[in-house]
């Protein structure tokens, strides 16, 4: 037995909340399957019947347009029935609570939940909540986690790179708010990259970080040399509150990655943003536009490792 | 059990396509044995258009039991099959279930004007009305066997058969 909740007892994918503690058998698996996914997106019917009459309920109790976007439609190209539940708007207004929003809704045949929420550990509790054959996807909860997108930059790394084993990636930004760049810190060391570092200010970096085997870097000259991969991250205007720097312009001369900051890195180095970008603040539109961006790419794959968790997650148990 | 050389069951179904082949004929290969097969009757026939290959996980009726194959392989399908005389390729037809789904699996790439389908070996069994035009053998076999084509690292093809393994494994 093991107490991982996102497993099962025959060791397999049951619902997918963090990166941390998968094994890398798994995450490789995701990211296999997501490679042919993405033949699938790229003809004419991009659709497959694998989940055909599966009742998926996008719960996204924090807004977002992106991230559920790209989950309705992966969800789509699987032929699944897709519900979009904005409940910042909906229920909780009305005082219901979140497991009782849940239960409603297995009432109603649900096969899968994916939730976003504002407070960390949630879609972990609705995991714990639902019965067996209903399988749980995190979409970000609060500054936990957010698998799926860390999972999408590491398909992107591997596109291009094509191995985890001989690179140098720095994490740049705001990382004491993100839950990608936990889930992405995660993802990297499992996967065997060897140098994981992470650029930012004292002030945007959580306490201890080190323990995740990291290594911090307060400035960019420093910290981009001989970088193969750059995970940009988003500067969180909504989770600031003002406190933690004196101004977005003194951020960008200081952390933006502009072509010249660029330049220090590997001459073939690729540069990842979760979006949406704040251009001008954490990434100059030279970069965010240039040769070495590899911003687009990250969203056409990200639709196929959402199908690939997707259909790992619903596939029938032996 | 003596089970038949497959070098010779390509050579009889290699010499039965012959001439029903043109310039217009295009294979698809069925992962995994289907695409090593394709790929020799591709060479072996002259055939001009480039070689299909296709893995049907994502069709197959029995994901809700047994889920997906843990070595997906992406489909390629390299050629417009808007029109197209396709010629499937698998190495053991049994059920029809795996050619079901890679009809089904084409007709998401367009309109073909015709399919046929070549197998290596028609083992009986079939739970779909689904029939091979060229066939390279035939061998009956109990439910529980299970015929696989291997090849060897200098490309040699071979049969070997397998007790299935009982359900829970």
């Amino acid at each position: 037995m093991n107490n991982n909740p996102q497993l099962n007892k025959h060791g397999e994918l049951q619902h997918l909340l963090t990166t941390e503690g998968l094994p890398a058998s798994i995450l490789l698996n995701i990211l296999d399957t997501a490679k042919s996914f993405v033949g699938v997106t790229e003809r004419d019917i991009k659709k497959v019947p694998l989940l055909r009459g599966k009742s998926i309920f996008n719960l996204f109790f924090e807004p977002s347009t992106r991230t559920r976007t790209t989950f309705e439609i992966a969800a789509k190209r699987l032929s699944a029935d897709v519900v979009n539940l904005n409940i910042a708007v909906s229920s909780q207004s009305k005082g219901e609570t979140l497991l009782d929003t849940v239960d409603n809704l297995s009432a109603m045949h649900a096969d899968m939940f994916i939730v976003r929420h504002s407070q960390s550990g949630a879609a972990h509790l609705i995991a714990r909540h639902v019965r067996p054959e209903i399988h749980v996807i995190n979409a970000g909860d609060g500054r936990h986690a957010h698998p799926t997108q860390a999972l999408l930059d590491m398909f992107t790394i591997r596109h291009y790179k094509r191995d985890f084993h001989n690179l140098r990636v720095a994490i740049v930004g705001d990382i004491l708010h993100s839950r990608v760049a936990r889930s992405q810190i995660h993802a990297l060391t499992t996967l065997g990259v060897p140098e994981v570092r992470v650029i930012a200010p004292k002030t945007l970096l959580p306490t201890k970080v080190e323990r995740l085997g990291v290594h911090i870097y307060h400035d960019m000259a420093q910290g981009l040399k001989d970088v193969d991969v750059l995970l940009m991250l988003r500067l969180q205007n909504e989770r600031m509150l003002g406190a933690s720097l004196p101004s977005a312009e003194e951020y960008f001369k200081y952390y933006g990655l502009t072509q010249e900051k660029l330049a220090l890195a590997k001459h073939d180095a690729i540069v990842l943003h979760p979006g949406p970008m704040n251009r001008g603040i954490e990434i100059d539109s030279a970069v965010a536009d240039g040769k070495q961006s590899v911003i687009l790419p990250q969203v056409t794959f990200g639709i196929a490792v959402r199908m690939a968790v997707m259909s790992m997650l619903m596939e029938g148990k032996k | 059990m003596h089970l038949p050389d497959a070098e010779q069951l390509l050579a009889d179904l290699t010499g039965k396509m012959r001439p029903e082949v043109s310039g217009n004929t295009a294979l698809v290969g069925i992962y995994t044995g289907g695409v090593w097969l394709a790929e020799r009757l591709h060479r072996d026939l002259g055939l001009t258009l480039p070689l299909g290959t296709l893995d049907v996980s994502f069709y197959r009726d029995d994901f809700g039991q047994i889920g997906l194959h843990p070595q997906v392989k992406p489909s390629d399908i390299p050629f417009e099959v808007e029109g197209s005389h396709i010629i499937l390729v698998d190495d053991v037809l049994y059920t029809g279930r795996t050619i079901r789904a890679a009809i089904n699996e084409l007709f998401d790439y367009g309109r073909p004007a015709s399919i046929r389908l070549a197998a290596l070996i028609d083992r009986g069994g079939r739970e779909m009305p689904i029939a091979a035009q060229y066939v390279g053998g035939m061998l009956a076999l109990p439910k529980h066997k299970m015929l696989a084509l291997e090849r060897s690292n200098d490309g040699k093809l071979s049969l070997s058969l397998y007790d299935k393994s009982p359900p829970g494994q």
